[in-house]
């Protein structure tokens, strides 16, 4: 929760700004003022993290818009040209095509993390609103900076999903040809694309992350326990279990910085491609309309979603349990009824099938990145039926996906759930 | 303790970067090394001689293989430029793509992010799969990628291979075994398989040449940034102290 402080510098033309713009208070009211939780963990490093490389992919992908060509015949040569030709260039997209992969790691821990503690409850409901509007202008995002660098899977992955918009009842073929402005993925395609990835949606980004922390700020950082700090506050007016975020958390997040940019040098110096997941082969091939690849799949971060599209034998029902596996994220505060927030002090039930859900998602994700095709003539022989076991395994898996919060309101809502005393002050680990 | 564990999840994060990587290829290892210099310009030698004919390397300038494989400009320009290039351009293939494509059905594909694109393993495994086959319009075949339509100008090195057929059950297409030389080429197995090593790395350099800087400035980044890290880490217990 932010608590007013109000800075009066001496210097006078600091002064004179200050009385007209005050821009040192509403930063000190932001940083110093602001007093969080003494109780973070390891899981509430992923916040500032996701910022940071925020930060890493506008400045990255600034410096690539200055050698990129957004055309047919010049994208996938411009990137070579950046790799080879432009000093430290390869850096630069590696950081870029790093830092896009990284995103969705660091995305999918931070949300984990609000499910874990029930960071989207009361009061914070629309901190998670925005934090979920943001997670789909970044997949947005993602996407079409996938396509730029023109590769085959580039051409095939845009095909694909911008295919899926045929789904929509009678204007769905217009459709697909007004977003594609042309009748397969072309030079129109990249050039929107282009416009969509560099000002549009980082626009629509930043103003989302902006509106994400202001929502944060005023309602005050959830923490382990659940318990709400501001109702238990000192003589001095601040909460007890509080501490100012500055200097506080920015020098523990410092530490958490350098945690993870060892994590991404490694990745970047060592194993750019990371062997296929965060570049994949087929993208080193131009985009060729004639020639299909062997296995069309998107980038990692998309392959849960993916699956459960694949897997549902009706396009048209595909495409919605698709969306509604997204939509029903939006939803978790209204299902969940449950009053305790932390998995601490949450019943039994609600701990397994948290596990599950999150079980569940990496292994549809391994359906979705064609690694069942594999995995199933090794364990049921070669003359398996390939498509029937990956097609149910795969069905079970999205019913249990979906499952996973038609259990968690019903057990809410019927009262269900034994739940343990929650504590009145935060519980920290001495050390 | 929680930093015990902040560590431990980057290690868990970095091991499962790691065993992503370790993929198999289903080819045997190919066991290029773009660290040893000599190899590559034996392998750019081999590439220039033998595939330049048909194949560009269209991302990659004369002036670059110079500089990343210590050669200098008159090597360069006297034993590996044959087109007449200027040494600042990139290699293109002497074929026009129009002829290429009336003598072969297809263009030969520019090769300069071929290991990228295949692996290379691939790669070596088809270099070392050709066979004659006389119902090919070029006459050669080849167990990785079956049916290409590329002549083998390394015969001459590796020797002709002839397949020997399974036996084919009713209904069911012709299978090759296996592979033996029918005619030895001026290179032993070994000296063919070294050579096939030399041109897969020149490939992988080819493909990316940052490769062969990234990783000396990696470990000057991770050494930086292990000091940074620590650094943190000690401001945080500073600080810290008085956080009960």
């Amino acid at each position: 929760m932010t608590e007013h402080v109000t800075i009066r510098p001496r210097n006078r033309l600091l002064a004179w700004i200050e009385e007209r713009l005050p821009i040192l208070s509403f930063t000190a009211s932001h940083t110093t003022g602001y007093y969080a939780p003494k109780n973070f963990n390891v899981m509430y490093y992923f916040g500032s993290l996701a910022l940071l490389v925020l930060v890493n992919q506008i400045v990255t992908g600034i410096f690539l818009t200055m050698f990129y060509t957004p055309t047919a015949d010049g994208a996938f040569s411009s990137v070579e040209y950046i790799m080879r030709d432009v000093n430290w260039g390869w850096l630069i997209r590696y950081m870029h095509e790093v830092g896009a992969s990284m995103f969705f790691v660091v995305v999918y821990l931070h949300m984990f993390r609000g499910l874990m503690y029930g960071s989207y409850k009361k009061p914070r409901e629309l901190v998670w609103l925005l934090g979920m509007l943001i997670f789909l202008a970044l997949m947005a995002e993602a996407f079409m900076g996938y396509v730029l660098p023109w590769g085959n899977m580039s051409f095939w992955g845009a095909k694909v999903i911008i295919t899926l918009f045929s789904a929509v009842p009678v204007i769905g073929k217009d459709l697909v040809t007004w977003i594609m402005g042309d009748f397969i993925p072309s030079g129109a395609t990249l050039n929107r694309f282009f416009a969509l990835h560099v000002i549009a949606l980082p626009l629509v980004l930043l103003l989302l992350v902006v509106l994400h922390l202001s929502a944060l700020h005023e309602v005050g950082s959830n923490n382990p326990d659940g318990v709400e700090i501001k109702q238990k506050k000192g003589p001095d007016g601040h909460p007890l279990d509080g501490i100012p975020f500055h200097p506080y958390y920015t020098v523990k997040d410092l530490f958490g910085v350098g945690i993870f940019l060892i994590l991404c040098a490694f990745i970047i110096f060592f194993e750019p491609t990371v062997g296929g997941w965060f570049l994949e082969h087929d993208n080193f091939i131009p985009a060729n309309n004639l020639v299909t690849p062997a296995e069309i799949k998107p980038v990692w971060y998309f392959t849960p979603f993916y699956a459960i599209l694949r897997v549902i034998p009706s396009k048209g029902l595909g495409v919605i349990a698709l969306l509604c596996s997204i939509v029903v994220l939006f939803l978790v505060p209204w299902l969940d009824r449950g009053k305790v927030k932390s998995i601490r002090y949450r019943g039994t039930g609600y701990k397994v099938a948290l596990a599950m859900f999150a079980i569940v998602f990496v292994l549809l994700g391994s359906i979705g990145a064609g690694k069942t095709t594999e995995w199933i003539p090794e364990i049921f022989g070669p003359n398996a039926d390939l498509t029937f076991i990956e097609n149910t395994f795969g069905r079970i898996l999205t019913f249990l996906y979906f499952g996973y919060f038609l259990f968690l309101w019903a057990y809410t809502y019927f009262g269900w759930e034994k739940t343990k005393p929650v504590p009145e002050r935060v519980t920290v680990v001495q050390h | 303790m929680q930093m015990l564990k902040a560590i431990l999840l980057a290690l868990v994060l970095l091991a499962g970067a790691c065993a992503a990587h370790a993929e198999e290829s289903g080819y045997p290892n190919a066991n290029t090394s773009i660290a040893d210099q000599a190899s590559l310009q034996r392998g750019a030698k081999l590439f220039f001689n033998y595939c330049v004919g048909c194949h560009s390397l269209k991302y990659l300038r004369y002036s670059r293989i110079a500089d990343d494989l210590g050669l200098t400009e008159q090597q360069v320009m006297d034993k590996l430029n044959f087109t007449g290039a200027k040494f600042g351009e990139p290699v293109e293939s002497a074929m026009k793509p129009e002829d290429a494509e009336k003598w072969f059905g297809k263009a030969p594909p520019d090769l300069s992010l071929e290991v990228r694109a295949k692996g290379a393993d691939w790669v070596s495994a088809y270099l070392h799969s050709f066979y004659v086959d006389p119902s090919r319009p070029v006459g050669w075949n080849n167990t990785v990628f079956p049916n290409a339509s590329m002549p083998f100008p390394l015969w001459e090195l590796q020797g002709i291979q002839t397949a020997v057929m399974k036996p084919v059950k009713p209904g069911g297409e012709p299978e090759v075994e296996k592979l033996v030389i029918s005619k030895p080429g001026s290179m032993s197995a070994e000296q063919y398989a070294q050579a096939v090593r030399d041109l897969t790395s020149f490939l992988q350099y080819a493909s990316e040449p940052a490769a062969l800087k990234r990783t000396a400035i990696g470990a000057w980044v991770l050494i930086y940034l292990a000091l940074f890290t620590f650094a943190a880490f000690v401001l945080k217990k500073e600080y810290w102290k008085d956080v009960h």
